[in-house]
């Protein structure tokens, strides 16, 4: 059974959007509909505009065009809630923050200089609990290693559960086995909470197992739909052709 | 006043039989957590250039006072500093040319355009006692103007420390969970650049980034949590701040330098010893 409700918006429909800087233009003209419950996929070559797609939607970038939210019922609400895991974090590894600091500073507690809430704190532990993190929480964050700082990442993304997800290639740094079992927890929130999720991804074998749908960008969107649709499109072939040329059903 | 006057004049100490030492003490102990706190994040941010940079633009501030023929720079040096950390913020922003580049620009202007103006009619004395500064010269109003600016800091610190940590380790993640990182980091700089503008003839334009920097980069080689980093930069701060004033009377040395140096210390022997736990 689907929770339709705990979505709040039944779709995300961004309609002719382009994001400049100076004169260089970055994306143009993408349009595009995110359902609620369907995993996207965005792929494309670097500078293809992927993470510029995501920040425009995030509202870090300033855009032409129109992305819109809207309910089951079609009406259009206002700012979604929205979680993003970002590509890398570049924070200076040697900061002294914990995983407690930092999940407390998130969520808006009091500030983690002076104290951390007891309630908040629990809280904290307890979804860290769900995905068996609850031991990194006094750990410093640039400690961490890159399975764990994902797990830590969707715990807060998810924190509270938001109206849209969004993840930037989330899984650098991580081993096959972490792989699989943070694909099984992405499609598992989709189940259950029904939220549409937005994955920047480069690994076609994951994508054919778990997207709903793929999009593929160059600037723009130039093919979109299934995940095989897609990969027998000329543009695919022209993105990604080499990668996997005579190796059949073998993604790169 | 007169019951903090007469506390220190009980120490057994014959610096406080002096009027200017009580206050230069004074003042220290409200200007170490200032800068031991505005220094945790500017540390935390990589921005330690950027305060540099802002410190050399007093020039400028000093410069422009002058020319405004207002007897006392500072209202002139604080609006200085304030147009230039905002620019210099809106520029790294705009991510045309990296922040370095930016900054170093920035500051190289700022500096000698102060100094041309300052220079004109040979005025070079008045330039050599703002790069050292004398911390002797507070008075009591200042130690006024320093209490309040430590206050509005304080508050303002409860406010913005959370947002600001989120952005020390990802715009796009703040942005995502609603937070105005543009404003936060501009209340941010303008804070740095008030508390740099009030200190600098007290500390001097050469040690003034070093008070802000090192008590957080020593606190780093120890803390573990966000709460131990502030607290532990604080204490460090202060510690220095009374040993490199009393180094100062003992042997007449300038007390800005002094403290930087006793902090550099400080710096060290953490260092050591985190190399030393692991």
């Amino acid at each position: 059974m689907v929770i339709h409700n705990h979505c709040g918006l039944c779709s995300i429909e961004v309609a002719n959007l382009s994001v400049s800087s100076g004169r260089a233009t970055l994306i143009h003209d993408v349009n595009i509909t995110l359902q609620c419950g369907e995993l996207t996929v965005l792929i494309g070559k670097n500078g293809a505009g992927k993470t510029t797609l995501l920040k425009a939607i995030l509202g870090e970038y300033h855009f032409q065009g129109s992305i819109r939210f809207s309910d089951h019922q079609g009406d259009v609400v206002g700012k979604p809630r929205i979680g993003y895991i970002p590509q890398h974090l570049d924070f200076d590894k040697s900061m002294p923050v914990t995983v407690l600091d930092f999940m407390a500073a998130a969520r808006g507690g009091s500030p983690v200089w002076i104290r951390h809430g007891k309630e908040l704190r629990k809280e904290i532990l307890k979804s860290l609990d769900e995905v068996e993190c609850g031991y990194l929480i006094n750990r410093r964050l640039g400690a961490l290693s890159g399975g764990e700082l994902q797990r830590v990442l969707l715990t807060l993304a998810t924190e509270p559960i938001p109206d849209l997800l969004i993840l930037d290639e989330p899984v650098s740094g991580v081993d096959v086995s972490g792989l699989d079992l943070f694909y099984k927890r992405v499609t598992e929130l989709r189940d259950k909470y029904h939220m549409p999720i937005l994955l920047v991804s480069h690994d076609l074998e994951l994508i054919q197992k778990y997207a709903d749908k793929v999009i593929l960008l160059d600037k723009t969107v130039v093919a979109q739909g299934k995940p095989e649709e897609v990969f027998t499109t000329d543009a695919y072939q022209n993105a990604f052709g080499l990668l996997h040329l005579g190796e059949e059903k073998k993604w790169i | 006043m007169d019951l903090i006057y007469g506390v220190l004049e009980g120490l057994p100490f014959s610096m406080f039989q002096y009027d200017f030492m009580k206050n230069a003490f004074i003042a220290l102990i409200l200007l170490s957590p200032l800068f031991a706190l505005l220094g945790t994040m500017t540390v935390n941010n990589k921005m330690a250039f950027f305060s540099d940079a802002l410190g050399h633009s007093a020039f400028t501030g000093i410069a422009l006072g002058g020319l405004l023929g207002l007897n006392d720079p500072l209202m002139a040096m604080i609006a200085f500093g304030i147009f230039i950390s905002l620019v210099i913020t809106r520029v790294k922003a705009s991510g045309l040319a990296s922040s370095d580049t930016v900054i170093s620009v920035f500051s190289s202007m700022a500096m000698a355009l102060g100094i041309m103006i300052l220079t004109a009619k040979g005025g070079f004395a008045r330039i050599s006692s703002y790069l050292i500064g004398d911390i002797l010269t507070v008075g009591e109003k200042d130690l006024g103007l320093i209490f309040l600016v430590l206050f509005l800091v304080y508050g303002l610190w409860v406010y913005l420390y959370n947002p600001l940590l989120l952005l020390s380790v990802n715009r796009s993640m703040a942005v995502s969970r609603g937070i105005k990182t543009l404003l936060i980091e501009n209340i941010f700089v303008v804070m740095v650049a008030v508390a740099v503008m009030v200190s600098i003839r007290w500390v001097g334009i050469l040690m003034i980034n070093s008070l802000l920097i090192l008590p957080a980069a020593a606190a780093r080689n120890v803390a573990e949590s966000a709460r131990s980093y502030h607290w532990i930069a604080t204490v460090f701060a202060l510690v220095a701040s009374v040993i490199g004033l009393f180094i100062s009377y003992q042997f007449g040395t300038s007390a800005g330098a002094s403290i930087v140096l006793v902090l550099s210390a400080f710096f060290f022997l953490t260092y050591l010893m985190a190399r030393g736990r692991k």
